[in-house]
């Protein structure tokens, strides 16, 4: 859809002189004014925009937090305390921040359940979809980073548990460890190169977020129906004002619930425990990590098992290494997704089995979740297995099998028939 | 289509049961009982709700029971002098209260620590020189620095009132778990074993008893506005005071936040005005 030709004139002389050498104006026209997209997207289409917002909003904070920070174990907890109380406007700072990053993964959450919705990984988009994923990686990398500078107890310990998982990769797991660390625990060289990467992470993500946009602007943005634009006069609109003032919206509704948080829960998403200062010799009751992470906590310690050669001795894969191959798994297997849905048909809107098993998949999302914050012992334990086999069963099995055993609804020839076809619906009981 | 439909609603059952199950089972291998054995009560505090504010006074009252009680073992190492303008008290009137206070300073030009009188700049003094000194004069127990207990603590709310409270604004956690702790010890069940030199109180997070004795009581502290010299009231006065030691712009935080909606409101409505208009236009 991107289209090849440019619809921009050079008013002046100036963007005349400019778009000869530099066609910087061109290309911002090109790509946020004349963009056409599809007449027809919904309000879950807003949270692409709201998520570039988000990381402007977390590094523009970051960058403010940074300046009054002190990245050593002795200054760090003293330092954010400062930044609270003595810094003008810190505490809004800090609040936006450490909220913001919980409303950016909220946000990133819909979006992924919009794309798996709405089939967006599939053919032509799969590039797109590969690129979100990574950025999605390098949030956890960035949050997690983060979540260890204030250097509270939930700081210290959970840093403590998360570097650990990588001493169970057989043979050079503790060398990485401490290579990760610069240390055999972890401390202060730790907290200085986590501060270091949390400054860099979020530029690299700017870096892979330009690339999500221009693979967008490649195959322009799927739409509800799912059917691709064929009549660009009649099923597009040009970005602006259309989508800008629908992006505008979504934000400034999301914004509201952002407020929310920080102005009067501010302490609802974070853990008590992250207000004493870290103490390596004081291990907290639970140790559980921020909540956008539970998920995936739950998959970690649903592996309580080793996997072993049947009918010896031998372990092949002990509990602890399974359990950290099956946590990377549950993220790696979205890079292939769209290999694994084999369905042709796009929009969820036309298959109706693949719609209950993408509820049943969310409503398994969420319990894992739940799951991850409860102690992992007795029947927890159990749930989480069943639900975690059902997470990857949900990829592995029901995706490919779906692709042939399901009977599609009609697809609407085109987005226009589609749109006609709902307004005259609309209207008529209106009448 | 109906029986997959029905097989989805059969998984869906089978997962609540393995759910229910999972719960069951967690419930029974709990030998380890969870603390709190109790819940923590829900006072009502001045400060709570989108519109919250500090009750000066009780603040005051509050500060006045922590010098006077508390502060014999716990410190408030992130307060200054200066900062209790905060509670309502004028120039002079925390010039004077930092008089009364002898603070280290140094070294001088002959390389000597000094003694001098407190100034609203220094910190409270708090009243151990080090943790290895509370300890040793609190049975091996650290009484806690208060300067952010009020936000460290907070007894997990679980399902389904924390959803609730995302609604109802609830973020009183950690006063009202002071305020159930002060006012909540009693004698030991039988059945409950309590190590020596430790007092039980069901509100306790970390156990069934804590090295602390109950440090208030009817009458301990006079006040001079005629607030009741109860415990009930010492125990509200002094967990406000550390929630303001813990969190000081609170106020300022909530009532910037209610321009913020307003404006958001406003906006969002204007938004979706203009976005109604501009799509009217599209021509099929
Ligand atoms: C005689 C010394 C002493 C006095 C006076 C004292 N405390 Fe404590 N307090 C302690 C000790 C010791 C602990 C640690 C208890 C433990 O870890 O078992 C403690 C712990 C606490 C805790 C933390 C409980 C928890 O959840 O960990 C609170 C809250 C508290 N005190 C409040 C107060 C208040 C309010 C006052 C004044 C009214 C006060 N204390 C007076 C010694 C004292
Ligand atoms: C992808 C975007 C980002 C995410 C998801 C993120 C996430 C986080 C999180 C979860 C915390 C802990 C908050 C707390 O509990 O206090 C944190 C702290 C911090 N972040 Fe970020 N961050 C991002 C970008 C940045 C940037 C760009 C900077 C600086 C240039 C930065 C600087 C800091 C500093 C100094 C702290 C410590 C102060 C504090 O804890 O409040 N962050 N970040």
């Amino acid at each position: 859809m991107s289209g090849g030709h440019s619809e921009y004139n050079p008013s002046n002389g100036f963007t005349k002189w400019l778009d000869a050498r530099l066609p910087l104006p061109r290309f911002v026209y090109d790509s946020f004014i004349a963009y056409p997209v599809p007449r027809n997207l919904n309000g879950w289409y807003t949270f692409g925009a709201i998520l570039a917002i988000m990381l402007i909003v977390q590094i523009i904070t970051g960058v403010v937090l940074a300046m009054h920070y002190v990245a050593s174990t002795a200054g760090a907890f003293n330092s954010v305390e400062f930044i609270m109380r003595d810094v003008n406007y810190g505490w809004l700072m800090r609040r936006l921040h450490a909220n913001g990053a919980s409303m950016f993964f909220f946000a990133v959450y819909i979006h992924i359940f919009r794309g798996m919705y709405y089939g967006s990984y599939k053919n032509p988009r799969e590039v797109l979809w590969i690129l979100g994923v990574l950025i999605f990686l390098l949030m956890m990398a960035t949050a997690f980073m983060g979540y260890v500078l204030p250097w509270g107890q939930m700081s210290f310990w959970g840093a403590t548990v998360i570097t650990g998982f990588f001493s169970a990769i057989p043979l050079v797991g503790t060398t990485i460890q401490e290579w990760l660390l610069g240390g055999f625990a972890v401390g202060n060289p730790t907290l200085n190169r986590f501060f270091s990467l949390h400054y860099l992470l979020p530029f690299m993500i700017v870096g892979v977020v330009a690339l999500h946009v221009w693979a967008l602007h490649v195959t322009g943005q799927t739409n509800p129906t799912g059917v691709e634009v064929k009549n660009m006069k009649k099923e597009t609109v040009p970005f602006t004002p259309y989508a800008t003032i629908k992006d505008f919206l979504g934000l400034s509704l999301f914004f509201i619930v952002f407020a929310w948080f920080v102005f009067y829960l501010p302490d609802y998403m974070g853990h008590p425990d992250n207000y004493i200062r870290a103490n390596s010799l004081k291990t907290p009751a639970h140790i559980v990590p921020e909540w956008y992470f539970l998920p995936f906590y739950a998959i970690l310690r649903a592996i309580t098992f080793n996997i072993s050669i049947p009918f010896t001795d031998i372990v092949l894969i002990n509990s602890k290494l399974g359990g950290v191959l099956a946590m990377v798994g549950s993220i790696a297997i979205l890079f292939v997704l769209p290999w694994l849905d084999t369905s042709k048909v796009r929009s969820a809107s036309y298959r109706p089995l693949y719609k209950q098993f993408f509820w049943v998949f969310v409503v398994v999302s969420v319990l894992l979740g739940w799951l991850g914050s409860k102690p992992a012992d007795g029947g927890y334990v159990i749930a989480a297995q069943i639900l975690t086999a059902y997470y990857f069963a949900h990829f592995l099995i029901i995706l490919p099998w779906l692709g042939w055993y399901e009977k599609p609804k009609q697809v609407p020839p085109s987005i226009a028939d589609a749109v006609l076809k709902k307004k005259s619906t609309a209207a008529q009981p209106a009448e | 289509m109906k029986p997959i439909f029905s097989k989805l609603t059969g998984l869906c059952v089978v997962v609540f049961l393995a759910m229910g199950v999972s719960g069951a089972f967690a419930a029974e291998e709990g030998e380890t009982p969870h603390y709190p054995i109790k819940k923590p009560r829900e006072a009502s505090w001045s400060f709570a709700g989108p519109f919250g504010k500090w009750d000066l006074g009780q603040l005051q009252r509050g500060y006045k029971v922590y010098t006077e009680v508390c502060s014999a073992c716990h410190s408030i190492d992130l307060i200054a002098f200066r900062n209790l303008s905060g509670l309502g008290y004028s120039e002079a009137q925390v010039k004077a209260i930092a008089a009364e206070y002898e603070v280290t300073d140094g070294p001088d030009e002959d390389g000597e620590m000094f003694e001098r009188t407190a100034v609203p700049s220094d910190r409270i003094p708090g009243p151990f020189a080090n943790d290895e000194a509370a300890k040793a004069s609190n049975g091996g127990a650290l009484p806690p620095d208060f300067s952010l207990l009020a936000k460290a603590r907070g007894v997990e709310r679980g399902f389904p009132l924390f959803v609730f409270d995302v609604f109802t604004m609830y973020a009183e956690n950690g006063p009202d778990y002071i305020n159930s702790l002060l006012t909540g010890y009693q004698e030991a069940p039988t059945h409950i074993e309590i190590s020596e030199g430790t007092y039980y109180n069901p509100y306790y997070v970390a156990g069934p008893s804590l090295a602390m004795a109950p440090p208030l009581d009817d009458g301990s502290v006079t006040y001079d506005d005629g607030a009741p010299e109860t415990l009930d009231q010492y125990s509200k006065d002094v967990s406000a005071f550390m929630m303001w030691a813990a969190e000081p712009f609170l106020v300022t935080r909530k009532s910037m936040g209610f321009k913020v909606m307003i404006y958001l409101l406003i906006f969002s409505l204007l938004l979706y005005l203009t976005k109604k208009k501009i799509f009217a236009g599209i021509k099929d």
